[in-house]
């Protein structure tokens, strides 16, 4: 090898090793000053949790080329509407259910997770429910106990995970919050519930 | 000195004594991996298998947990092992050392025992501090969140000191400063949030940054001591090698970070980002695999471990092939539409997994046994030809090829027909779940799943048995420092 070379030698690649993590390390950083801004719910990407108040639908954008969440008229979750603290304490509670009952090793949510069960993220606008007027009920019910409904050919089945009714409730509400995150038009050619009046 | 072919810890020094002791835990969790991964494979053939008493959602969790800490104790097995060595001055602090390690195995059991006997909580924060995360792979309920930190910190201090009082070699440095960050970063990991969107952003550095970086450094610095300890090759080379793959590594993974910001909620610039670096990605993969051919190669393979430098190979291959283009191949945006979150990302785990880590810290094993048995003779014409070590490495090399391969066309189909043509619904996803072709690709994963089973039992007995009785000491390589 030829070592005098200063390609070649130690020194070179030691130092360039260091500037070059360092640097990206740095890129990195400032990437992240400019990006959590933008993710921070109430930003436009990623709505306040008071969004489950409205309608969400999934419509295709013309300019961007993907479909995005467009947010609509008053409807909301349940009936009642909420404020912005307790739509956040309900899907709160909906998330730490989401968490604490390991969904994620069955279920991808945001596209991450396991595949064993359907992706989470737009599943509030999913033509599974039927339609919307009853679409709160049946996840309702859904959630709390799936174990005696028959969800495929396959006989995949979620087992019951004692969740209460508050919690149900919770899963619903952030649910239906995850699906007005802006997520690039994934998943693709999505098919959303019908939801004209 | 040493009782050639017999197992006696004499013949090791104090940081070899402790990193035997993290090789055999890291054993015992890579049979608990696999036992779990075959049984959650079972279960997409057989959805009642176990249905309400070990659940897919379980079993899966044990699976993926047992992996990413199985290898987490081969890498500070490694280091342990190594780090007399290195620094030629004996372990700072080993009687801490000792004691963590006891204290991390016992955690890790009572996290195990939870996962399978209490397995899920209420809609809590006790819950996340006491049973799991529910966040895939650092599943691990905060406890032991705060624990494993202590304890990296601890192991941190242990090289950092030891390394500081003796000699500070290039690998030195690189093994410091990386390890720095792999406790650090998995700081990020630590706390709940409502926003899903930034806790995917934080957790992927603990996922991206930890195995697409700091966990490639990691195994790029036991990569250079394992070609000078089996080949001979000379530190000024190794090094050099070191400080390059540290250079394209860090500059292609820190920011093909961005590979995973593309549907999480983030700006669409990490799209650019994200598809640029990653393509980077493979490059220092070639460079390994270069290095390592080039090395085996100028030497004539003349080594004095055949097993442990089969799995130096495998590894520059595995990681190649398996992080590198398995990787590749649906890391730009177009295609990953299609593909995240289906049974190619399966695919392309399994075989980086195994490429990038399983198999070098199993070069790892091999040359701690033999070590451990005195230095005996471990080169060719070993007693049946070696049969026990090629067997395995035979087998769980094809399991692992054949399950990454049956999983990507089960893959193809998934993305095909859930994504493609049914738009990702609900009825789409379970349309091409129930496809002849899946279902197919998920038998044959089975299958070649037993095939790696077999391999393992064998690398087990192998690991036990080799070099037993054995009165040569082993080849001298030399090594021009």
């Amino acid at each position: 090898m030829a070592a005098n070379q200063w390609w070649a030698s130690e020194s070179f690649w030691r130092k360039t090793a260091i500037w070059v993590t360092g640097g990206s390390f740095v890129a990195l950083i400032f990437l992240t000053m400019d990006t959590i801004p933008q993710i921070s719910s109430g930003s436009k990407r990623v709505p306040a949790y008071s969004v489950i108040n409205h309608r969400i639908e999934y419509k295709f954008d013309e300019t961007r080329h993907v479909q995005v969440p467009v947010i609509g008229a008053k409807e909301p979750l349940f009936g009642k509407e909420l404020t912005e603290e307790e739509a956040e304490a309900l899907v709160k509670l909906g998330k730490l259910t989401t968490q604490s009952k390991n969904c994620m090793n069955c279920h991808t949510l945001l596209g991450n997770g396991a595949y064993y069960a359907p992706d989470l993220t737009k599943s509030w606008l999913d033509q599974y429910w039927g339609t919307k007027e009853v679409r709160e009920e049946q996840m309702l019910a859904f959630i709390k106990d799936p174990s005696d409904k028959v969800h495929n050919s396959m006989g995949r089945r979620m087992p019951k995970l004692e969740i209460t009714d508050e919690e149900a409730r919770g899963v619903v509400a952030f649910l239906k919050w995850m699906s007005s995150i802006d997520t690039n038009g994934f998943p693709y050619n999505f098919k959303s519930i019908e939801q004209e009046n | 000195m040493a009782t050639l072919g017999m197992l006696d810890s004499a013949n090791l020094n104090g940081g070899q004594k402790l990193a035997v002791k993290y090789f055999t835990v890291a054993i015992v969790l890579f049979g608990a991996q696999v036992l779990f991964g075959l049984l959650s494979g079972l279960q997409y053939l057989y959805p009642d298998f176990l249905y309400g008493v070990l659940d897919f959602s379980v079993n899966r969790m044990v699976h993926i947990n047992a992996l990413v800490v199985w290898l987490l104790y081969g890498f500070l097995g490694s280091v342990y092992w190594l780090l007399e060595e290195e620094s030629q001055h004996e372990v700072v602090g080993l009687k801490l050392g000792n004691l963590i390690y006891w204290v991390l195995t016992a955690a890790v059991t009572v996290v195990v025992l939870v996962y399978l006997l209490v397995q899920i909580g209420p809609g809590k924060e006790s819950s996340i501090w006491l049973i799991n995360e529910g966040r895939e792979y650092i599943e691990a309920p905060r406890w032991a969140d705060i624990g494993i930190v202590v304890s990296v910190l601890v192991v941190f201090y242990n090289v950092a000191a030891t390394f500081s009082k003796g000699r500070y070699t290039g690998i030195a440095g690189v093994l410091v400063l990386d390890m720095l960050a792999l406790f650090g970063i998995y700081l990020a990991g630590m706390f709940y949030t409502t926003n899903i969107s930034i806790d995917q952003y934080w957790w992927w550095w603990v996922i991206h940054l930890w195995v697409e970086a700091t966990w490639e450094v990691m195994v790029a610095c036991i990569m250079a001591y394992g070609l000078m300890k089996v080949l001979g090759v000379s530190r000024k080379i190794v090094e050099t090698w070191l400080y390059i793959e540290v250079a394209l590594m860090f500059g292609s993974g820190i920011l093909g970070l961005g590979h995973h910001y593309f549907w999480i909620g983030t700006p669409e610039y990490w799209f650019s980002i994200g598809g640029f670096f990653s393509a980077l990605e493979p490059i220092p993969l070639v460079a390994m695999v270069v290095h390592a051919v080039f090395d085996a190669g100028a030497r004539h393979v003349k080594n004095n471990n055949h097993p442990a430098m089969a799995w130096l190979i495998a590894h520059a291959f595995g990681n190649f092939f398996g992080a590198g283009v398995w990787g590749f191949m649906h890391t730009l945006p177009q295609i990953n539409l299609y593909t995240h979150g289906t049974q190619w990302s399966a695919s392309h785990g399994h075989l980086a997994f195994f490429g990038a880590y399983a198999t070098i810290i199993i070069a790892m094993f091999y040359l701690g046994v033999q070590r451990w048995r005195g230095g005996v003779w471990m080169s060719g014409d070993l007693p049946g030809n070696g049969w026990k070590w090629k067997w395995s490495l035979g087998l769980l090399n094809l399991g692992m090829i054949g399950m990454t391969v049956a999983m990507l066309i089960s893959g193809y189909v998934q993305s095909q027909i859930e994504r493609a043509i049914e738009g990702s619904s609900w009825t789409g996803y379970f349309a091409a779940q129930i496809h002849p072709w899946f279902v197919q690709g998920m038998w044959w994963r089975e299958a070649f799943g037993v095939m790696f089973l077999v391999g393992f039992i064998l690398l087990v007995w192998d690991l036990l048995t080799i070099g037993k009785g054995e009165s040569r000491p082993m080849q001298v390589v030399v090594s021009h420092d």
